[in-house]
């Protein structure tokens, strides 16, 4: 480590040279393998190392679960897709060799704008990509073409964030970004049913034909048009023992985006968040409870068999704990006050049930819900301090 | 009642004026500096679209509408006056809100104060003329369908303007690069907003 760290400060490049990229590369990685050293002397104290890295890198150390399993599960979904069988280390490596691709795109574009971005301004290179650039592979399907995922990324990085100031800056989350915007610009490379699961055989032949790939929210919404207990066909598949029962879904053996499939994983990196304290418990927790009343209400009412799919089994379905565990609490675009915090989470989930269900075009509704929440929170937020202020204000008054 | 409440839901989300038709941007853009002046444009276009567009639809129902003159004298049931549907909106529209001035002026001073000049600039807002179209093109079947209508497109216009606000005093301190400073990041904003509404496009209530 010594020989590093004495290597490193013998290439440091000046600051003012005549490449300025030099410098802040030099600075990026310094920073990146070392903790900073930097202590105040008065005032405020730094009582730990924890700087924006750590805490990013503390998120990619709770995203690695959902990474592995969605590596397994995309190899799972192909060998079922194919009617073979199949070990668990050729799934494995099988999702490797599709899933790699997508991660090495999204970082190589992502950080490449970074660092010409951080030459161009003058700026330290900035860790927010970091996260953004394992959250967003993870959220795509997984036969998205390379190119896609390269503009997306490039979009997320120069509009979502870039324009903003950079990293701390940015009013929606850039993962969701990307794929939103791939959402709404290439719709059928982003929903359907041929995206979710890869069944090109070895000969490289696109032979299963008969197979269809939807996810389980694609079945659940095409049974919105009709009335309660038409879709049978559909709705077996969400009773136990069904491709899409309570505890398949649980696990996360079902085809969807590459990372958000198990519950399982979530939950394992919701536990690293929360005993490190970077994730939020109040959205978390604001957020199921947001999600469970509008499955409830969807209960109560119960016009088409997407509404009578219960409210605990809504949660497992889809995006929702990913989105939940790992894009709503981002701290940037999420709301601030604690209070907000709980506005925000509960709105987020209340809405994520009732797009999925309202809006047949958009069966993913957890992405919408929390982009939509983020460009509220700041509104949440200035209403949370100004009725601080206000209550403040009020107790000055009756003591004067 | 429901169907009342499904169009009230209906243009403040799914019809938004700001997110989906792009009407009254001019002051959207220009006055949402501060929340707080965004709270009072945003209370004045609906102020201003709740009494308006009942009006107008009265207009459009007994006057302008093809065969709407046969009340006076029969001999009208031919008559179709929608030509001069835009002017006469605007001239409503603009006597309106000096009437409304006028009145709020002398009877509730304090709404006056609150309301200021934002009152006076509401009547060359688009989304008020805007609405106004909207009620004739879609039909509405009754006048109350209409007013539910006019306000949820004010108060969906109400919750573009104040969470753009809100968004713009928390980007204050953010290191903008100088040639988007101020409007360019707005127009940037409001795009980003766009593809967050565009959630609720397409849903049928």
């Amino acid at each position: 480590m010594k020989a590093l760290e004495k290597l490193m400060q013998s290439i440091k490049p000046k600051e003012d040279a005549k490449f300025p990229l030099a410098y802040w590369v030099w600075d990026g990685m310094y920073t990146f393998m070392f903790v900073p050293g930097h202590v105040t002397h008065k005032g405020t104290h730094v009582r730990d190392a924890i700087d924006l890295k750590r805490t990013m890198f503390t998120v990619i150390i709770a995203l690695i679960p959902a990474l592995l399993f969605g590596m397994w599960n995309v190899g799972n979904q192909h060998y079922i897709a194919l009617g073979q069988e199949a070990e668990l280390m050729d799934k494995f490596i099988f999702g490797l060799i599709k899933v790699l691709p997508l991660v090495v795109v999204s970082y190589g574009v992502g950080l490449g704008i970074e660092f010409i971005f951080a030459a161009i301004n003058r700026h330290p290179i900035q860790e927010g990509f970091l996260v953004s650039g394992m959250l967003i592979p993870l959220t795509m399907p997984v036969e998205v073409p390379l190119w896609m995922l390269a503009v997306a990324t490039a979009f997320a990085v120069v509009i979502g964030k870039e324009v903003f100031g950079g990293t701390g800056m940015n009013i929606l989350n850039p993962a969701l970004t990307a794929r939103a915007f791939l959402f709404f610009a290439y719709p059928t490379k982003m929903s359907g049913t041929t995206v979710w699961v890869d069944t090109t055989t070895d000969q490289g032949q696109q032979v299963v034909d008969s197979f269809t790939g939807a996810t389980a929210l694609g079945d659940l919404a095409t049974t919105t048009g009709s009335a309660v207990g038409v879709n049978t066909d559909v709705m077996g598949m969400f009773a136990d023992g069904g491709v899409y029962s309570m505890f398949n879904s649980f696990m996360g053996w079902i085809p969807g985006s590459v990372g958000e499939t198990s519950v399982v994983a979530c939950l394992i990196g919701a536990a690293i968040l929360l005993i490190t304290g970077i994730g939020s418990w109040r959205i978390m927790a604001s957020m199921t409870v947001g999600g469970l009343v509008m499955g409830y209400i969807f209960n109560a009412f119960a016009v088409n068999d997407f509404m009578t799919i219960s409210p605990v089994h809504q949660l497992l379905l889809g995006g929702f704990m990913f989105g939940m565990v790992f894009m709503a609490t981002d701290p940037v675009s999420a709301a601030q006050t604690n209070m907000g915090k709980i506005i925000y989470g509960f709105f987020a989930g209340f809405f994520a049930i009732m797009i999925r269900v309202f809006n047949p075009a958009y069966p993913e509704g957890v992405m919408m819900a929390i982009l939509f929440m983020n460009v509220m929170a700041p509104m949440i937020d200035h209403y949370v301090v100004q009725a601080n202020i206000n209550k403040r204000l009020k107790r000055v008054k009756v003591a004067a | 009642m429901q169907e009342l409440v499904n169009i009230f839901v209906k243009s403040i989300f799914v019809d938004n004026m700001i997110f989906a038709y792009f009407l009254g941007m001019c002051s959207y853009l220009a006055v949402s500096k501060t929340v707080k002046t965004a709270v009072g444009l945003g209370a004045a276009v609906i102020f201003v679209l709740g009494i308006t567009v009942p009006i107008n639809y009265l207009l459009e129902v007994y006057v302008l509408k093809e065969g709407a003159l046969a009340w006076l004298d029969p001999s009208f049931a031919e008559l179709d006056l929608s030509f001069l549907s835009f002017i006469m909106f605007i001239a409503v529209i603009a006597s309106i809100v000096q009437l409304v001035e006028m009145i709020v002026e002398k009877f509730a001073p304090a709404l006056y104060g609150a309301l200021g000049i934002f009152l006076p600039l509401i009547a060359v807002n688009c989304s008020i003329l805007g609405g106004a179209l909207f009620m004739q093109d879609r039909q509405y079947p009754n006048i109350a369908e209409a007013t539910s209508f006019a306000i949820g497109s004010g108060v969906g216009w109400f919750l573009a303007i104040v969470a753009i606000a809100a968004i713009r005093e928390k980007i204050k301190y953010s290191n903008v690069p100088a040639p988007l400073r101020g409007l360019g990041i707005t127009f940037i904003i409001t795009g980003l907003m766009g593809i967050a509404f565009m959630s609720f496009m397409g849903i049928e209530l």
